[in-house]
């Protein structure tokens, strides 16, 4: 037998005599998408995980070195299909700071609003698949009651419900719908009436619990080390939230708390997501009703160039810190751009917390971390 | 620390670097043989404390490739950019995934995708090309795949 | 007044004065085993769509509503589409024992049917050792499992039997104990006398919180014996895909869907004999008027009616609770039910000898 501790020291351990060797994935029910780790097994202890990406590439970095700075964004939804409207929002404030255009304050109000509108959508339907994963199925139904709400807001206004397309560069496409106010409204009473079922069929479940506390540890330096972002370093209580300390739009002009929780471990990164959601209906509650008159997109030429040089933009999506570095040589197309995407670092992650821990482990571990593949993939 | 104060500091310890401070952040420009020992500094010095490697990526300018690292300190809160260029023909330099452990991953995906050779990576793999993939890398700017690239 | 038992009496009589004692016998056995077996039919079809139906319930959609009235029909499609599918079996497996493994769940199952009291002298077969006969069968169960996760050739079914088996084989002693408390208190092991005694009472109420604790430790055990989620680690199949049947596939999986959906069924029925009284009426003390009303419910309709009181509750487990650690299961068990069971049984043997019950 081995002892936690050897397996969680050594760095490169090999398979030996005895050990099992499992594919999980590319298709397999808990990696919701094409994700193939390759697990060392000691009967059901973990030795070693090992991911093998790229099922889903394709080359978003590329495709875009060849596409106008209006066209590219429309790409960028495709990456975190969870949060479409966060990245579209990074790369329409990277074409912005190229551009040094203003926005005009009712567009960055209706960016904000929409930010935090498909943040909680994100978080519930995280919500609800780790709960899944986690062997619990109805916390699934009960979170897409209230993320089919939000998905119908966006549909009003956006046209789309997963891939919106909306942020554009210089504000957003088009104003938004007249009913938007009031069903946002409605969606905050439904949430606030149906927010304690969640805690009640999932947070304190005694089960739950057990299956969450202490697992996956993840200490502060390593969150950092590794490259975390989001919740999953705020569950080991790092500040690193890009809305607080590199604010962006009128993220400084809010009234809401970060996050932090001091766990560490998958119930610490739990909580998170949980009271960030309170804190984005906190936010949309701030500006629901104080969205600006005026008009929802700044005056820009219709073939955007911008300048020869390097911009990067950070902003936080529901996953952790996207950062856009776009490298222009002056023309209508980037030159070279790079998304730094969230799940990508946090995936790196995985390996040193599951080791030592069994196979159900994985599993509540892969769901704390929210991965969405074609985010690590792009 | 300031911008400012980041410049004096960086002259400091590496004189050899150009500093170029035209965009948001400053840019530091070093020699890949200066690199590991920058970076080290970079992380223990108590003043500058750049604990958080939150982009590494590759350019590639046709000449040459250009390895860029965005630093940050999640207790300072600032940020540097270090870039360093390579031969294009035979890009090699040190890894530092030892000081900041997520550059394991992200210098994965640069091998795989620029061909750039990081000296004493522990598991210098492909990550998300397929086994056995041979050829040119795919981020290259004289990279053609006639199958599924479409010229626009 | 209607009862199972005067069609049983009246066929039974018919044949005696046809036929001579054997024939008499192998027809009647003939009868019980098309009768098992449509029932099994039946009951898997009721089982699965009530299983459908409550999940749907508590999952806040509607469930199946496309086939038949309300959707009751689904299953019986199901069924359809399982039978004509091909039923694959991998290249690598052990061929004979992959085919043997959905047969043996499934006969297991149907064994188990026979020493069960479905009405008033409605009983296939009272044997003696009804109970015993009961957890000794069911435990024949993880057989079936080892042998389909052992012969798939594959590591997640193996994983899952190994998981499977480590299971069974630890809660069969939980829900053997509780089962003993009832017994100690009856002094009998067959299920007829067990129902007898529970005429004035159920076990429920008049075996006080022994029989209770028992209670409860029993439904957590059987839950767990019948892999049914919270338990449900040999399947799992955000873990292991789908645990020991992962190669499974037309009607070899509908066996094992069937055996377990059976396995509920009896392990509730057992439940349902021992602790709330069988097929006997609800009665309260001495109010006459009330007990007479009970009295003309029939047997069979009491009998069903907990039972699949019983299902629900099993289901409604499985629906809201997350799944437990191959290592939690397992202290559970061995740290906890185990433990107190045993307490539990020396608790209730003292009330026996004592004479403490009602």
């Amino acid at each position: 037998m081995y002892r936690q501790t050897d397996i969680i020291s050594d760095a490169q351990v090999s398979p030996q005599e005895g050990d099992l060797v499992i594919n999980v994935g590319p298709q397999h029910p808990a990696t919701h998408g094409v994700l193939h780790l390759v697990i060392t097994l000691n009967g059901e202890t973990i030795k070693k995980v090992e991911p093998h990406l790229g099922y889903i590439h394709r080359s978003i970095e590329k495709m875009c070195e060849s596409l106008t700075y209006r066209q590219f964004i429309y790409v960028t939804s495709r990456m975190d299909y969870l949060s479409a409207h966060i990245n579209n929002h990074a790369c329409a404030l990277c074409v912005e700071k190229g551009l040094q255009v203003e926005i005009p304050a009712r567009a960055q109000v209706i960016r904000v609003l929409m930010d935090e509108l498909t943040r909680i959508a994100s978080h519930e339907l995280w919500w609800g698949a780790m709960a899944m994963d986690l062997g619990a199925f109805t916390p699934f139904f009960h979170a897409f009651r209230e993320r089919e709400t939000i998905n119908d807001i966006m549909e009003e206004t956006c046209g789309a419900r997963l891939t919106m397309n909306y942020m554009v560069p210089g504000g957003v496409m088009q104003d938004v719908h007249p009913n938007f106010q009031r069903r946002v409204k409605e969606f905050i009473q439904l949430y606030k009436r149906k927010i304690h079922e969640y805690d009640e069929l999932v947070t304190g479940n005694i089960i739950f619990q057990n299956r969450m506390k202490g697992v996956g540890y993840l200490s502060p330096e390593d969150a950092v080390a590794y490259g975390c972002s989001g919740p999953v370093t705020r569950g080991s209580g790092v500040s690193s939230d890009i809305r607080k300390i590199y604010p962006y739009e009128i993220y400084d002009k809010l009234n809401f708390d970060e996050v932090l929780e001091s766990g560490g471990d998958s119930f610490a990164r739990y909580m998170i997501r949980i009271r960030e959601m309170h804190e984005s209906i906190k936010i949309i509650e701030q500006l629901i009703d104080n969205i600006p008159e005026g008009d929802f997109q700044a005056k820009t030429k219709a073939v955007l160039k911008l300048p020869k040089g390097e911009f990067y933009t950070r902003v936080e999506t529901a996953r952790g810190e996207l950062g856009v570095y776009i490298v222009s040589e002056g023309g209508t197309t980037p030159y070279r751009i790079k998304f730094r995407s969230p799940g990508f670092s946090n995936l790196s992650v995985l390996d040193h917390i599951a080791r030592g821990s069994k196979i159900g482990d994985l599993v509540a571990m892969m769901g704390t971390l929210d991965l969405v593949i074609p985010d690590i993939d792009r | 620390m300031t911008k400012e104060e980041l410049k004096i500091k960086i002259a400091e310890l590496l004189p050899a670097a150009t500093l170029d401070e035209t965009g948001e952040w400053l840019n530091v420009s070093v020699d890949p043989n200066d690199w590991l020992l920058l970076a080290q500094q970079l992380r223990t010095d108590p003043t500058l404390f750049f604990d958080y490697l939150f982009c590494l990526t590759c350019i590639d300018w046709k000449t040459h490739l250009t390895m860029v690292y965005h630093l940050s300190s999640t207790k300072h809160r600032h940020n540097i950019v270090i870039k360093s260029k390579l031969d294009r023909n035979k890009p090699e330099i040190e890894t530092v995934s030892a000081i900041w452990r997520t550059a394991g991953f992200h210098e994965r995906e640069v091998y795989e995708m620029f061909g750039v050779n990081f000296l004493n990576h522990p598991d210098l793999r492909l990550l998300i090309l397929p086994d056995g993939w041979e050829g040119k890398n795919p981020l290259r700017k004289d990279f053609e795949d006639t199958v599924n690239m479409i010229k626009l | 007044m209607w009862s199972f038992s005067h069609i049983a009496d009246f066929i039974h009589e018919w044949l005696s004065s046809t036929f001579n004692p054997t024939w008499t016998l192998i027809i009647e056995m003939v009868i019980a085993g098309v009768c098992v077996i449509g029932l099994f039919a039946a009951l898997g079809l009721v089982l699965v769509i009530m299983e459908r139906k409550v999940s749907a319930w508590i999952q806040i959609r509607l469930g199946p509503n496309r086939v038949g009235p309300k959707g009751m029909l689904q299953s019986l499609a199901d069924t359809l589409k399982l039978l004509v599918k091909e039923g694959m079996t991998p290249s690598g497996a052990d061929k004979f024992l992959f085919n043997l493994a959905p047969f043996i769940a499934m006969i297991v199952a149907m064994l188990l049917f026979a020493p069960i009291a479905f009405a008033k002298d409605f009983q296939l077969w009272d044997l003696n050792i009804g109970v015993l006969y009961v957890s000794a069968v069911s435990s024949i169960m993880v057989i079936s499992i080892l042998m389909a996760g052992w012969s798939s050739n594959n590591k997640y079914s193996l994983m899952g039997a190994m998981r499977s088996g480590a299971q069974i084989v630890s809660y069969e002693l939980s829900a053997g104990l509780s089962i003993l408390a009832v017994v100690v208190l009856t002094g009998s092991l067959s299920i007829s006398d067990i129902v007898m005694s529970q005429a004035d009472g159920w076990w429920i109420f008049k075996g006080h919180i022994p029989v209770i604790i028992a209670f409860i430790i029993f439904l957590i055990a059987v839950t767990a014996e019948t892999n049914r989620a919270p338990f449900d680690l040999a399947e799992a199949e955000s873990e292991l895909t789908a645990g020991f049947h992962t190669e499974y596939s037309g009607m070899k999986f509908a066996l094992f869907f069937l055996a377990e959906y059976m396995n509920v069924f009896i392990v509730c029925a057992i439940g349902a004999t021992l602790f709330l009284g069988g097929w006997m009426p609800f009665h309260i003390g001495n109010w006459e008027g009330f007990n007479h009303v009970m009295d003309w419910i029939p047997s069979s309709v009491w009998f069903f009616g907990k039972t699949f009181f019983l299902i629900f509750v099993i289901m409604w487990f499985r629906w809201t609770f997350p799944r437990l650690r191959i290592d939690q299961l397992l202290n559970l068990e061995w740290k906890y039910l185990l433990p107190i069971s045993m307490f539990n049984i020396l608790l209730a043997t003292l009330m026996a000898i004592m004479g403490w019950h009602f």
